[in-house]
């Protein structure tokens, strides 16, 4: 009997991890290379966001909800007496309208990408930055494709928690796509390099966005003045950099329905090389 | 207490009390401007009260500022609690065509707003509380210049609001409630102490002021 085939995570680790002889030549080809040209037709020609799996950190999702479609599972973080997230399934849909506003950017451009609703929101303010951890760590874990984080913390303390999670989540190719602050205040995970940041422009294409030449800010995506969801299937205009992260997310389904196993890294230069700024006029 | 500790404590506490209510009426001014430049219907500023883990209407200007002030809620209610948690400004627009969302939000402010700017109060990494902004009138499209006054707004009422949060702790010193009420103990022993016993005690304070700071 020949050796089990290996689960396809397993695959990652059976590269050399720390250094790289010359008979590895054949161990070191790249399963998802990019093409010499990345235009939008290569990135996001007849994709649909089906296969992908959009995870929303944020105040529950309006299952149903006319401009969100089926919510595929949604649970609700409470955080454990040794900060470890435990997941119940929600059954109170959104509590504020936020995340569903959020689900329904993704939906519009991804429509066949599976959202699922990780609720952070509903413990009391106090509680709300380890919520947040909580939530994020249970997501990473999971293994969504995409994570759209409308949110941030001010805290410090959080700050080595959150880095941690942001990198694990970068190496399990699980993208994490972050609201930047509109204010001038220190927040986080946004700032961090492992996630992708996303602020504000105010055009009306959903599809138009920008790589901004001086992060820490990567990208700026359609903002103000969105038509979005809203509970008890509502719709209302919504403007702020929440708005826009998800724009983001939407389009990064798109570009992994059609292009599976990226990396963060890949799928960075991707939405990077199409932005509207650098080459992706050929849409 | 000594006549000086008393008249030192009584002098402390009336500048405390004052103060209280200079920053009050700053609040109050940040939600009066703030609904003046954005020519809005009403303009609030909540207050995130740790102890009970509510938002508190700390000032209102306009509709619903009638009886509103000191009217609680829960801290992760609705488009507030969210602002506060997320830390995250928003502008709503068209609200009204939600009738879960302006049952509730007509249940704590007495009317209903059809458009909503909120902004969190932040100072350092503190969340103190929730500006907002109703009803301003439905221009062309809102901008992003708009966005940038109201965090303007937000920073001018959490430098008001952290202000009050300091004097409020400074009462509670003075009160012997809170556990920085040992400060204000020290300096009411201080005052009494005379000779070598005064010098020894503020030699003793300035070696723990270099060591704190």
């Amino acid at each position: 009997m020949g050796e089990p085939e290996p689960e396809p995570d397993d695959d990652l680790y059976e590269l050399p991890a720390w250094s790289l002889s010359r008979e590895s030549d054949e161990w070191i080809q790249i399963a998802n290379p990019l093409p010499e040209r990345v235009g939008r037709e290569w990135a996001l020609a007849g994709a649909t966001g089906s296969g992908v799996r959009v995870c929303l950190l944020d105040s529950g999702v309006e299952d149903g909800h006319p401009l969100v479609g089926a919510v595929t599972r949604a649970v609700a973080i409470t955080v454990g007496e040794d900060d470890e997230p435990i997941a119940t399934d929600d059954l109170e849909g959104d509590l504020c309208g936020h995340g569903t506003a959020c689900a329904s950017v993704v939906h519009a451009l991804a429509p066949e990408a599976e959202i699922h609703s990780v609720r952070v929101l509903g413990a009391g303010f106090s509680g709300s930055g380890r919520a947040l951890i909580a939530g994020l760590r249970w997501a990473v874990d999971e293994g969504y494709d995409v994570i759209n984080m409308s949110l941030s913390t001010t805290k410090p303390k959080f700050a080595e928690a959150l880095h941690e999670l942001a990198d694990r989540a970068y190496f399990k190719r699980s993208v994490v796509v972050a609201s930047a602050h509109n204010m001038p205040v220190e927040s986080l995970p946004w700032r961090f390099s492992s996630v992708i940041s996303v602020a504000s422009h105010d055009e009306a294409d959903p599809l138009v966005f920008y790589a901004n030449p001086e992060p820490p800010v990567e990208f700026f995506a359609r903002g103000v003045d969105v038509e979005v969801g809203w509970i008890g299937g509502g719709t209302i205009h919504a403007t702020g950099n929440s708005f826009a992260t998800p724009c983001i997310a939407g389009i990064a389904a798109l570009i992994l329905s059609k292009h599976p196993g990226l990396t963060p890294f890949q799928l960075k230069t991707v939405l990077y090389l199409i932005s509207t700024n650098v080459g992706g006029s050929d849409s | 207490m000594s006549d000086d500790a008393n008249g030192m404590h009584a002098a402390v506490a009336a500048g405390v009390l004052a103060a209280e209510n200079d920053f009050a009426e700053l609040l109050r001014s940040v939600v009066e401007v703030a609904r003046a430049i954005f020519g809005a219907r009403a303009s609030s500023i909540l207050l995130f009260d740790e102890a009970t883990d509510e938002l508190v209407f700390a000032a209102v200007a306009g509709a619903g500022e009638q009886g509103l002030v000191g009217r609680r809620m829960p801290s992760d209610t609705g488009i507030a609690g969210w602002v506060l948690s997320s830390r995250t400004p928003l502008v709503l627009e068209d609200v009204a065509s939600d009738p879960r969302f302006a049952r509730e939000v007509a249940e704590k402010t007495g009317f209903v707003p059809s458009g909503m700017m909120a902004a969190p109060l932040l100072a350092d990494e503190r969340a103190l509380g929730v500006l907002q902004v109703l009803d301003r009138p439905k221009r062309a499209r809102f901008s992003l210049q708009e966005m940038e006054l109201l965090g303007l707004f937000a920073n001018q009422a959490a430098i008001a609001l952290s202000l009050l949060d300091s004097t409020r702790r400074a009462r509670a010193a003075l009160d012997g409630v809170g556990d920085i009420s040992v400060v204000a103990r020290l300096a009411a022993s201080l005052t009494r102490l005379e000779g070598d016993r005064r010098a020894t005690g503020l030699a003793l304070l300035q070696q723990l002021e270099l060591l704190l700071r």
